[in-house]
């Protein structure tokens, strides 16, 4: 088998007809959404209908079933436009939709998944807690089985999608078993929303992707039948790493579609923007600048590209998902850097999205793994040796 | 319901058109092409009338090079039911005639119950292609059409057409032609499970033998030119307010004529 780096006709057409979704639908309405911190009810409605949800959800579910390159396509063409839409699209998919969908058993796929794929309701991933961030192994939300139910007790923080009028249920991962306490035993359990001793409440005052919804969660003796337990007892830790995997994927794509945004804008600018008369583009100082942004998204393109096509092939291993998703956020914080100086004054103002992407980039290198642990794991899959040994 | 539906792939509308220096035509290189904006409004009816009655079909026929197979095939991923691309190297000079011989000659072979055309193609802007398909195919005509409503037993349809200044309200037994005008419809995206499943739709590949068309163009371009660089504007400074307001009065009673 040859190699070939020709894109599908289908994955060519995805971007055109999700290019102009982005430009016509979302792009007037990002920045009031964004400075009025609000979630779009209307957008998400709209972005349903096209069936942005449950991307590599087989039909019979209610999915679209069109893969990953397609998938990680359209989150990169909305987050070129607005990193806040394509939150709720990926946080959507690779941790509302994919523990479900990767993990649940038959009935809790067939009740969940119809609904989720059409964008009618959202799941959400509840994992990081106020003191158990990189080290998600720490997390000390419980659930003990009391008869026919989890009694669940803890906290959750920065939940995506979870607090909306249309979040329907919560993937928890909670400890059960904590009696050796060096190992303690992670399951996942479904939660409802709605239900008693589930309180929920939006976060306010991000920086950025501020019209996507964060929530806050507590448990307090949260009960919930037997069966929501997601698949297995004990495999709650090994579920967290493989959704994490395929997280790294759409948040990959997150910071490449950012990046060509902020690229776009830049070289866009330094065309008509005169100083000591002539196109700033044309000085030497910015004309590298923009050289660097466009080889940096090609670099991360390819890699992530690359990393689709293992997991369309069932290849994806936590390596190249980690450096895929390392390099798409430090070329989107290079990129939006960038795209600001080059706009001076003005990328400095909310009038011009270059800011916007300024404040987006950021959480690119902080949410779903930071760059800090991207490199832990990578480093630990290159062989360096680790603390223990 | 089936409908035929007449489709041309044109130069994008923000494409920054350039003449070929010989002025034989526009260069080509790095032209975005997408379905003709009246072609599209067309494509949406079509699938509105298909959903409307449960039953049906749409059918996609474009004349064009290799390229207009793309946009058969978004056509397809909106929801038409398959395509057939007329591409014949002696058809990519064809003008408005030669056009409609080959599109009368390929609705000639399948059945339909309506024919759609943009009212015209954004590129050359003839408008001339759906008056010409209804022509030679002995059907009656609506243009300029902006509401279509086919009666139950789909022997006729009730259409509005632009008018100057208003609608007209027409009555026309089917099979017809229509030629869509802005105002027709909304015409949706193509959804993702569209796009994959477009892959797998059937585009009949046709030349103008098959299609047994040997037609001469009645029109031939002779020439293609921009439109006049507009002049760079003059300023009138460092004088005294008074003479300025002379010397501008005057340029614009000598120098442009206008007062």
């Amino acid at each position: 088998m040859s190699l070939n780096f020709d894109l599908p006709k289908d994955a060519e057409l995805t971007r055109k007809v999700v290019r102009e979704f982005a430009e016509k639908e979302i792009a007037p309405v990002a920045q009031e959404l964004d400075d009025k911190e609000e979630f779009s009810y209307d957008l998400v409605r709209k972005m349903g209908e096209l069936d942005f949800f449950g991307p590599f959800v087989p039909e019979e579910y209610g999915g679209s079933d069109v893969g990953y390159l397609n998938y990680i396509i359209t989150v990169e063409e909305i987050a070129r436009i607005d990193g806040s839409q394509a939150a709720t699209i990926a946080a959507g998919n690779s941790l509302g939709v994919a523990p479900i969908y990767y993990f649940g058993t038959e009935e809790q796929k067939r009740k969940w998944l119809p609904d989720l794929c059409k964008g009618k309701i959202l799941a959400s991933f509840g994992l990081t807690e106020p003191d158990a961030g990189s080290d998600a192994g720490a997390s000390q939300t419980t659930a003990v089985l009391d008869g026919n139910e989890w009694v669940i007790n803890g906290s959750k923080i920065f939940i995506t999608n979870s607090t909306t009028d249309i979040s329907a249920i919560c993937t928890v991962q909670c400890v059960t078993d904590s009696s050796d306490p060096k190992k303690p035993e992670l399951s996942c359990i479904l939660v409802e929303n709605g239900t008693r001793g589930f309180i929920t409440e939006t976060m306010h005052g991000k920086m950025c992707w501020r019209s996507s919804n964060p929530g806050q969660l507590t448990f307090q003796d949260c009960r919930v039948p037997k069966e929501n337990l997601l698949g297995r007892r004990g495999e709650g830790f090994h579920q967290m790493l493989k959704t994490l995997d395929g997280g790294r994927l759409s948040i990959g794509a997150m910071g490449l579609g950012g990046a060509q945004g902020a690229f776009e804008l830049g070289l866009d600018y330094s065309k008509k923007r005169k100083q000591f008369g002539r196109p700033i583009g044309s000085f030497q100082v910015n004309a590298f600048k923009l050289a660097d942004m466009a080889t940096e998204i090609e670099m991360a393109r390819l890699l992530l590209y690359k990393a689709c096509w293992l997991m369309d092939n069932n290849k994806l291993n936590p390596k190249i998902a980690a450096m895929a998703k390392l390099v798409c956020s430090e070329t989107y914080y290079r990129a939006a850097n960038h795209a600001v100086q080059l706009h001076g004054g003005y990328g400095l103002m909310k009038d011009y999205a270059a800011e916007r992407h300024y404040r987006n980039q950021k959480l690119l290198d902080i949410g779903e793994g930071t760059s800090e642990v991207q490199r832990i794991v990578i480093a630990r899959q290159i062989g360096v040796p680790g603390k223990s040994m | 319901m089936k409908s035929l539906v007449c489709l041309k792939q044109v130069p994008d509308t923000e494409t920054q058109i350039k003449v070929k220096p010989d002025g034989t035509g526009i260069a080509t290189d790095g032209i975005k092409y997408v379905i003709n904006p009246y072609d599209e409004f067309s494509v949406e009816e079509a699938l509105r009338l298909k959903e409307k009655f449960k039953a049906g079909e749409v059918q996609i026929l474009s004349v064009g090079p290799d390229r207009a197979t793309e946009a058969i095939r978004t056509a397809l991923a909106m929801g038409a039911d398959k395509g057939i691309h007329i591409n014949d190297e002696a058809l990519n000079q064809a003008d408005p005639f030669v056009i409609a011989k080959a599109l009368a000659a390929a609705a000639a072979q399948v059945e339909y119950d309506i024919i759609f055309c943009g009212h015209r193609a954004i590129d050359d802007d003839f408008g001339e292609a759906g008056a010409m398909v209804a022509e030679l195919l002995g059907l009656p005509q609506v243009t300029l059409v902006t509401k279509v409503e086919i009666s139950e037993d789909k022997k006729s349809a009730v259409m509005e057409r632009d008018i100057e200044g208003g609608k007209e309200t027409v009555e026309v037994p089917l099979p017809c032609v229509v030629t869509s005008q802005k105002g027709l419809n909304e015409p949706r995206y193509a959804s993702l499970p569209g796009i994959m499943k477009a892959k797998k739709k059937p585009i009949d590949k046709k030349s103008a033998a098959d299609l047994g068309i040997n037609a001469e163009p009645k029109l031939q371009a002779r020439n293609f030119t921009m439109p006049a660089e507009r002049q760079a504007g003059k300023r009138y400074q460092d004088m005294e307010p008074a003479d300025a307001a002379k010397a501008v009065v005057q340029a614009l009673r000598n120098e442009a004529k206008v007062i």
